[in-house]
């Protein structure tokens, strides 16, 4: 195992490498233009064995990776923000053909303004493509993902693509010492692509004609839910399985971090858990118990792991990245589903950080002030806040 | 008894689902006949997408993989690379797509995959509309023409502007092969196919493909009208290997535009006028195509 100082998009360059796609499908966008760069590299010093389709957009990205990884071979390609966005029909047609396909997603602003910032939005909207959804919290957490994301992805009962995210500049462009394992390690834990089905002349099979309404359409897409819902325990079983072989132990679909006791509990996505940790451990200082739920998976979403945290606090403070324009953020919508029926606690939203707005320590301590008091009168103040708008003095 | 060169192996099998004498049917017989068996194929969004049968039946024999409208360019490129990461080198990877796919939806990935330069055969079958749809414009469709979005009215809001070129935008990204074709010559179809299977890089046929449903055809004359197509210079039939043209079928007698308009309901609200002048366009077409002939064949010094 070698220890390297990795940006987050080098992390996932080298997640990919040592996964050993064999077509690589690129397009440039920033933030995400230097993981591409970086295959482009391996591959070009013979470091990396893979075709490398440099195609005309991330739409075509995509569908390459489709037709590739339906020919029989693993794929990657990584993309941003309107890169993502554009991919979305595609997104959907790799699950729907139940291809592992991985991709590294840098979480960029989406335009108008533009902004080429950290901000959720454009992963958060495509929730609804069937693909899991990994957010890293650091860059040793995007290659290992990548890693896993085979992993779980290619078992032939899940059969479903992944999207390792990681901030904009927060990670993709800010270097930190990483492990980057042994081939050999990475080879056994991977191993070799084995898909199951593929297009072949001595065997030649239809994949996506046409379905009528009293075909299996529906019931095709009830085995991609039911994929959806054994992906969570695979994804258990992978990273305790990957904990053995490489040393270093994820916590499934959610991180807790001193949740035990807590009064309130923050729930978020990304890098704002790093902040929020130490601002944590200052809290606690002080005596004031508040604690962490990070949201590694929110595709699957994990519902039971919600339902378990909130009984340990008096309240949830939601924090999102991102909007949902009509009602409340995503994750807070999807956390409260999943607790409706499980809690009478409040629950409050809290909207940070968007087009990359930096969030500081301060900024969290004051929301988890908020969140104590709530935790406290039990009633929410304002169901959903936007933390720190110009002109807004509660937060200044 | 006179040899003709189309092979006797069927891998389009009856039972599919196109209209009656559908053009497009007879372009992938004779392509899979020319190609054979070890070939896979991609289509996108178009009446292809139909034709082959509802699931889980397929009229086709060899492997097939439906995409999306706008993505035939990168799926041929992905299978082609994935089939090369494997050694398979030899399989005839081919998209096969409609006009609306290819000149209009599909053109920023088609141009992706040519000037990529995989070897890959990508196969438009030009119905000049959108059929599966229900007879809407597209790029390609020819000046004057009735469409469902094109419907004339007190405004005579046809067809108006010339058809978009495919051919010649690819003869422009300098790819090793373009051919036209239509499903009346099919020897002269099956050997052009056979010549490209020989040469590597991207292939692109433009072939015409009536369509009686939309043309306001009967069906039983597909065939004819695809042939007066290219007597009348309305879809000659030529190809350019490494940028040379080669002009395949020299009529030596031309049918007036007229007779070839006629023949179908979407032309029949044309003025004398209106197809004098589209009569002037085929013919500087036709020139403007004997000319390339002569130059690129090395004739410059005469003009």
């Amino acid at each position: 195992m070698a220890k390297m100082i990795l940006t987050g998009n080098e992390s996932a360059a080298w997640g990919a490498r040592l996964s050993k796609p064999k077509v690589v499908a690129a397009y440039p966008i920033t933030p995400q233009t230097s993981i591409i760069e970086k295959i482009a590299e391996f591959i070009a010093n013979g470091e990396m064995d893979a075709r490398y389709i440099r195609v005309e957009s991330e739409h075509s990205a995509m569908a390459a990776c489709i037709a590739a990884e339906n020919t029989g071979v693993r794929t990657f390609t990584a993309t941003s923000a309107h890169g993502l966005t554009l991919m979305h029909e595609m997104l959907i047609w790799a699950s729907g053909a139940r291809l592992p396909i991985v991709m590294s997603v840098v979480n960029r602003a989406m335009a108008p303004p533009w902004s080429v910032w950290t901000d959720q939005l454009d992963s958060v909207a495509q929730r609804d493509t069937g693909w899991m959804q990994i957010y890293s919290e650091n860059n040793q957490e995007v290659l290992d993902s990548i890693i896993m994301a085979y992993r779980v992805g290619e078992k032939h009962n899940i059969l479903l693509p992944t999207m390792i995210m990681e901030d904009a500049f927060i990670l993709s462009h800010t270097a930190e010492a990483v492990d980057v394992p042994e081939q050999k390690l990475v080879d056994d834990f991977v191993g070799e692509f084995e898909p199951a089905f593929k297009l072949d002349p001595q065997d030649p099979g239809g994949f996506g004609s046409l379905i009528m309404p009293e075909g299996p359409y529906m019931e095709f897409r009830y085995k991609m839910a039911l994929a959806m819902d054994e992906a969570r325990k695979e994804i258990r079983k992978v990273t305790e399985e990957f904990a053995e072989v490489f040393g270093r132990k994820y916590p499934g679909l959610v991180e807790e971090y001193r949740t035990e006791d807590a009064d309130a509990i923050m729930v978020v996505m990304g890098t704002i858990a790093s902040t929020a940790k130490d601002v944590i451990d200052a809290l606690r200082e002080k005596g004031k118990k508040v604690g962490l739920a990070r949201i590694r998976y929110f595709r699957p979403f994990p519902y039971e792991e919600l339902r378990e945290i909130v009984k340990k606090a008096d309240m949830l403070g939601i924090v999102d990245r991102s909007y949902t324009f009509g009602y409340g953020a995503a994750l807070y919508t999807e956390t409260k589903g999943a607790l409706y029926g499980h809690t009478d606690k409040p629950i409050k939203n809290y909207v940070v950080g968007l087009g990359g707005r930096d969030i500081t320590p301060d900024v969290l301590v004051k929301i988890f002030d908020n969140m104590l008091k709530i935790a406290k009168d039990g009633v929410v103040d304002r169901e959903i806040e936007w933390v720190g708008l110009h002109g807004d003095e509660r937060w200044s | 008894m006179r040899h003709l060169p189309i092979p006797e192996e069927e891998y389009m099998l009856p039972g599919h689902t196109a209209c009656l004498g559908c053009g497009a049917t007879l372009v992938m017989r004779y392509l899979l006949k020319a190609l054979g068996k070890n070939t896979i194929l991609s289509i996108p969004a178009c009446c292809w997408a139909v034709i082959p049968g509802v699931y889980p039946r397929r009229a086709l024999e060899v492997p097939l993989l439906y995409t999306a409208f706008e993505v035939t360019g990168a799926a041929i490129s992905g299978i082609k690379e994935a089939l090369n990461a494997m050694g398979k080198e030899d399989v005839n990877v081919v998209g096969f797509a409609g006009d609306g796919g290819t000149a209009d939806i599909g053109i920023q990935a088609l141009s992706g995959a040519v000037e990529r330069g995989h070897d890959v055969f990508y196969i438009m079958y030009d119905n000049e509309a959108y059929m599966n749809t229900g007879i809407q414009r597209s790029g390609s469709t020819p000046m004057g023409a009735w469409t469902t979005t094109t419907p004339g009215g007190k405004k005579r809001m046809y067809k108006w502007e010339p058809k978009k070129n495919m051919a010649e935008i690819m003869v422009a990204h300098k790819i090793p092969y373009v051919a036209t074709a239509t499903i009346a010559y099919p020897e002269d179809f099956i050997k052009k196919l056979k010549k490209a299977k020989e040469i590597k890089g991207p292939k692109f046929f433009q072939v015409f493909s009536p369509c009686p449903t939309g043309w306001r055809v009967p069906p039983n004359k597909s065939v004819e009208v695809s042939k007066m197509a290219v007597l009348s210079k309305a879809f000659p039939l030529y190809e350019v290997e490494h940028g040379k043209y080669r002009i395949t079928v020299k009529p030596k007698k031309f049918v007036p535009m007229k007779d070839y308009l006629k023949m179908q309901g979407r032309f029949r609200h044309l003025t004398e006028e209106e197809i004098e002048r589209i009569q002037e366009e085929v013919d500087r077409n036709w020139e403007e195509l004997l000319l390339k002939e002569k130059i690129t064949q090395g004739e410059t010094h005469e003009i």
